[in-house]
């Protein structure tokens, strides 16, 4: 039982280290608080590279604390939203950004639901349409089939 | 034997239609995996925004044993296409590619220009110094700002850059025969 415990607690300290960084670091954060708010805003957008599931805020990667810390430079310098993910985009391109942009690259993106939305309608109607013809079996298949269902 | 009813024709097509698609499939992921085997794609990187475009300014100064750094300018007045390639000496990947480089290097092919990235100097000169040092010149990037204004999101990545200082390819992870030097001699002729 003692095994146990121990597995438990050494189950409940590797999540730790993921909690301990991030934006939670006071360091990081800027000294206005709506300024602060929005550089949040800006990179929970913002894809870290290193482990590309995670937004900036959330990852401890060395490069997405530069990342945000760059965010928050530019904020503090007046940036707009849309200019600071810009200047993401012209270095990592579109991919960085979790919300994709509604440009030709995406549109399939976009429009998957719809697409399978079509394509679920449409597969009803069909079905609906034309129900399923009853399989008549020719004479050799009869015989065949006896043959395999007879003991 | 007689030939199927419709019927039983329509079952083996129900059948042979999702087996198409998956053999399609299958096809398609072998041919993802042969690019990214010879370097012509690379899964992580969606687009890279910064091909075709010049080298973003920088100025770095002086790694050991080089003692000048070298900044976009100099990219530019080189008059050749080179190589830039980031490193580190506590990047495994990078360990693993240096004898490529050390190879590059010995055929004479490009130059080959280092920037040891984040690393501490006196670390990244002993790297050096036990692989080989496979670089024409050499400067650091402590802060990897210049990196993250090439785009760099790990070590090692390489930069074919061409006469006119235009990035023109871009390999993130170790340089192999497969990835990327083999791609080397229709680059420079490409680009020159």
């Amino acid at each position: 039982m003692r095994r146990g415990a121990w597995l438990v607690i050494l189950v409940l300290l590797a999540g730790l280290p993921a909690r301990a960084w991030a934006v939670t670091d006071p360091s990081e954060m800027l000294p206005n608080h709506a300024e602060e708010l929005r550089a949040e805003a800006i990179g929970s957008q913002l894809r870290c590279l290193v482990c590309q599931n995670m937004t900036i805020e959330d990852s401890d990667a060395k490069l997405a604390k530069q990342l945000r810390h760059i965010v928050r430079e530019q904020v503090v310098a007046g940036k707009s939203n849309k200019q600071v993910i810009a200047w993401m985009v012209a270095r990592y391109g579109a991919f960085v950004r979790l919300r994709p942009p509604f440009e030709p690259l995406t549109w399939v993106l976009w429009f998957s639901p719809l697409l399978a939305l079509g394509v679920g309608v449409g597969a009803a109607a069909l079905s609906r349409r034309r129900p399923a013809a009853p399989i008549s079996l020719s004479d050799d298949e009869r015989a065949r089939a006896r043959a395999l269902l007879e003991p | 034997m007689a030939e199927p009813e419709p019927g039983l024709a329509r079952r083996r097509l129900l059948l042979a239609v999702p087996l198409g698609i998956a053999g399609l499939a299958g096809l398609g992921s072998m041919e993802l995996l042969r690019r990214m085997r010879n370097g012509t794609y690379n899964p992580h990187a969606i687009n890279d925004p910064r091909i075709g475009h010049p080298v973003p300014d920088f100025s770095l100064p002086a790694q050991p044993p080089a003692t000048r750094g070298f900044s976009s300018a100099d990219v530019m007045a080189a008059g050749r296409p080179i190589l830039i390639n980031f490193f580190a000496s506590w990047c495994v990947p990078c360990l693993q590619e240096a004898p490529t480089l050390m190879a590059l290097h010995d055929s004479k092919t490009i130059p080959l220009w280092g920037v040891a990235y984040q690393d501490a100097a006196p670390a990244a000169s002993d790297f050096l110094a036990r692989n080989g040092n496979p670089y024409t010149r050499l400067a650091r990037d402590d802060t990897g700002t210049t990196a993250i204004n090439f785009g760099l999101y790990g070590v090692p990545e390489t930069y074919y850059i061409d006469r006119h200082g235009i990035i023109r390819w871009r390999w993130a992870g170790p340089l192999t025969e497969e990835t990327g030097i083999g791609r080397l001699h229709s680059l420079m002729a490409a680009y020159p």
